[in-house]
């Protein structure tokens, strides 16, 4: 067992021990003796061209699996490069273990060459960080690193590790154990919450199941739908929560927020009792945050105690894993039963009523034209082809609204995207990720044309390995989302928004040796989609849409979510 | 509104500066911040005085207590808690007031830490408010320079401290798979 080794080497037997079989990186001057090691060594090394896409493909691994992704960059610009992806996969919660080389111990401090406060740095970044100072220190740090990345509100923890540590030699002692005595894991939920949150339900007769990220995080998707199913209540999920209950399940309602759908907005305004799943009240969910559900009763279960409360103070708190207490509730839920089960019969009839006229009302309809492609068209052919089953990495903006209104995913992680950050080049990148987690799947990278050009030094990481990644590029000339804001709320003045110059599909994916395509007419679409398909490696797919087509519904900002805009022509609300 | 946060710290590097940083990325104003070790070396109490909305105070305690170096929080703002501060005040007398002086910080319980022909070295303890009036009673007699160290503060609730028990790891356990 007790071989000598140097540190490069340790980590990588730590790596192994987390079951690490690929990683993400970029080397550089203080990791040579990391990459030394790597180079024998059985764990793949995904060699990016950029070290905020290897961040952003170790979460799109991550993201794609649940396991932790791994990331590696050198120190100074190399760890400045990850802050990106770290403070995205902080705000979407995804477990991320970054490794990042430092400048040897003795000139730490010295403004050597390359190097940066990356500790200091990457604090705000991440749930946790380390400098490791001697290599002594490293198997704990790295298991602690995965443990706390993985456990309680997964998140991003970086590593930072100074050459010198990387070189000197030492004996691997196994760690058996991990002490941190001031990090709480909550996960079994407060049984007397439990029981009030179960009579709770039984007593609403307009009850709103709203579940996010949380479900998809804790793996609590039968656990969802077996919750929904008792209850018969209707259930809308979050951006962050696509998949997390089947979108052709029959009580899925859509997406609500800002750009959800005008019957998940009017069903959160509406409802009496609102279950609040793995969810964090984002501003783009809630709107006008006294408007938001203002008759409800509230139910919050969240793993992190810091969440309840924070925006909206619920009437039943339970802080715990919501697949373990999911799995209570229901349990509670099946031995009991509503005290007047008629009348409640009655109620939920009368809600799932109005529920259906919201939706016929205002569906999210298709839009099609002959001359041009819309937006919608372009999701729908995604739709088509996914069947609910494909991995769709999306990046940020009118693309990823569109999508997350038209495909459907009837599994949790095959709807990839940077939530809460925002994070324009996210898609591509994180497609690499996902598509190396799941090879077995297939994968699309959607991204506008605004953040495809953030990303395209990637296209020659998806060659290099030969990833069967089908890039469809939503272009419409314009970085859409904001100029449907300068529309909207500054007078049509398009400032900065235009992307005139876009490269040559076809020629730029032949630089790269694989296929691509432009398409600009409705009907090629089916069968230009369907040839990307088809082929076996990868494709670039440039579908040119029509350039002013909006996002609708829309909460203008400041706005309630049950006063939506619902279509271009009707005056919106200049906010203040 | 002022908030008094009594912390108890891991003592490990970067420690303090995740605390501090949790307040200033939210823009709070930290009044006074005091640490050292406790009995047991590897642990440290801090107390922060931070001006917070009350609004958010429990939010900030919970923000903190998910820090993994902290192992508890606790806001003493409304709870049973003794606050005292120690100013040094350094204050130029004249020949006339020197024993003025003297009568006035045997008033306040302070004492005289070193004396010249200039005059008064003085250290005094009590509460925020208390110090206040002191520097001012001093100010009265002439040229003063003071340090105060800031709150430090202790829960007169008892108060248990849950510490997390250790995980053992299966995976670290396992030999690696080739």
């Amino acid at each position: 067992m007790a071989s000598l080794m140097n540190g490069a080497k340790m980590l990588l037997e730590c790596l192994a021990r987390e079951g690490v079989d690929c990683f993400f990186g970029y080397p550089g001057g203080v990791t040579l003796p990391f990459y030394d090691a790597i180079y024998d060594h059985h764990i793949r090394h995904v060699l990016v061209r950029h070290e905020e896409n290897a961040c952003f493909a170790a979460e799109g691994y991550a993201r794609a699996t649940g396991k932790v992704g791994v990331c590696c960059a050198t120190s100074g610009p190399g760890a400045t490069n990850l802050v990106t992806g770290l403070v995205d996969a902080m705000m979407d919660s995804i477990p991320i273990v970054a490794l990042t080389g430092q400048v040897s111990s003795k000139l730490i401090g010295s403004d050597a060459f390359q190097e940066a406060d990356t500790f200091g740095i990457t604090r705000s970044c991440t749930k946790h960080n380390y400098l490791v100072k001697k290599l002594e220190d490293l198997p704990q740090v790295v298991h602690e690193a995965f443990y706390i990345a993985a456990s309680g509100r997964p998140g991003p923890v970086l590593v930072d590790i100074p050459k010198d540590v990387f070189q000197a030699q030492g004996h691997y002692v196994p760690v058996t154990s991990i002490h941190l005595p001031g990090y709480k894991v909550f996960t079994e939920g407060h049984t007397g919450q439990v029981r009030r949150a179960a009579q709770l339900m039984w007593e609403a007769e307009r009850p709103m199941v709203y579940a996010g990220g949380g479900i998809v995080a804790a793996d609590a998707s039968a656990e969802l739908r077996e919750l929904v199913e008792i209850l018969d209540a209707p259930a809308v999920t979050t951006l962050m929560g696509l998949g997390g209950l089947p979108a052709n399940h029959p009580n899925f309602v859509s997406m609500p927020g800002m750009h959800g759908s005008y019957a998940a907005n009017m069903g959160m305004t509406h409802c009496d009792v609102l279950i609040a799943l793995g969810v964090r009240f984002d501003d783009r969910v809630t709107g006008r945050l006294t408007a938001f559900a203002p008759h409800a009763k509230v139910i919050h279960v969240d793993i992190d105690p810091a969440e309840i409360g924070k925006i909206r103070v619920p009437d039943v708190p339970i802080v715990g894993d919501v697949k373990r207490v999911l799995g209570r509730l229901n349990k509670v839920l099946a031995e009991t039963s509503p005290e007047r089960k008629d009348r409640l019969t009655a109620a939920r009839q009368a809600w799932w009523t109005r529920i259906r006229e919201w939706k016929l009302e205002h569906p999210l309809a298709p839009v099609t034209s002959d001359s041009e492609i819309k937006p919608q068209h372009l999701m729908m052919e995604i739709d088509r082809l996914s069947g609910g089953d494909a991995i769709v990495c999306s990046d940020v903006g009118q693309h990823q609204m569109w999508a997350a209104q038209f495909v459907r995913f009837n599994a949790p992680r095959l709807w990839i995207n940077s939530g809460g950050l925002g994070s324009m080049g996210f898609g591509l990148p994180s497609a690499i990720g996902a598509q190396f987690a799941r090879p077995d799947k297939l994968v699309f990278a959607l991204a506008g044309d605004g953040g495809f050009q953030m990303s395209i030094p990637e296209l020659a990481t998806i060659a290099a390995y030969g990833l069967p990644i089908k890039i469809v590029v939503m272009n419409n000339g314009y970085l859409g989302m904001v100029r449907q804001w300068q529309e909207l709320f500054y007078n049509n003045r398009l400032s900065s928004v235009t992307l005139d110059c876009f490269p040559d599909a076809e020629k730029l994916a032949a630089a790269y040796g694989f296929k691509g395509r432009t398409i600009d007419k409705p009907f090629e679409l089916a069968s230009a989609l369907e040839e990307a398909v088809r082929e076996p490696g990868p494709y670039l797919l440039n579908v040119k849409v029509s350039p002013f087509e909006n996002v609708y519904p829309m909460v203008p900002a400041g706005g309630a979510i049950n006063e939506m805009v619902l279509a271009p022509p009707q005056p919106v609300a200049v906010p203040k | 509104m002022l908030q008094v946060i009594s912390l108890l710290v891991e003592n490990k590097p970067g420690a303090l500066m995740r605390i501090t940083g949790l307040l200033s990325a939210r823009a709070y104003n930290i009044e006074s911040l005091t640490v050292a070790r406790t009995l047991d070396p590897e642990l440290s109490r801090m107390t922060i005085v931070v001006d917070v909305d009350a609004g958010l105070r429990q939010q900030v305690i919970k923000q903190m207590n998910k820090l993994v170096n902290v192992l508890q929080a606790v806001d003493l703002t409304e709870s049973p808690a003794v606050r005292r501060e120690m100013v040094l005040v350094r204050v130029r007398t004249t020949q006339e007031n020197r024993t003025a002086v003297l009568q006035e910080a045997e008033i306040f319980g302070a004492r005289v830490v070193d004396s010249s022909v200039e005059g008064y070295a003085l250290e005094a303890t009590g509460d925020p408010e208390k110090l206040d009036e002191f520097i001012e009673v001093m100010r009265s007699y002439g040229e003063i320079e003071t340090t105060r160290s800031g709150v430090v503060a202790v829960s007169l609730d008892p108060r248990k401290l849950k510490l997390q028990p250790p995980v053992f790891t299966r995976v670290a356990m396992e030999e690696p798979v080739q």
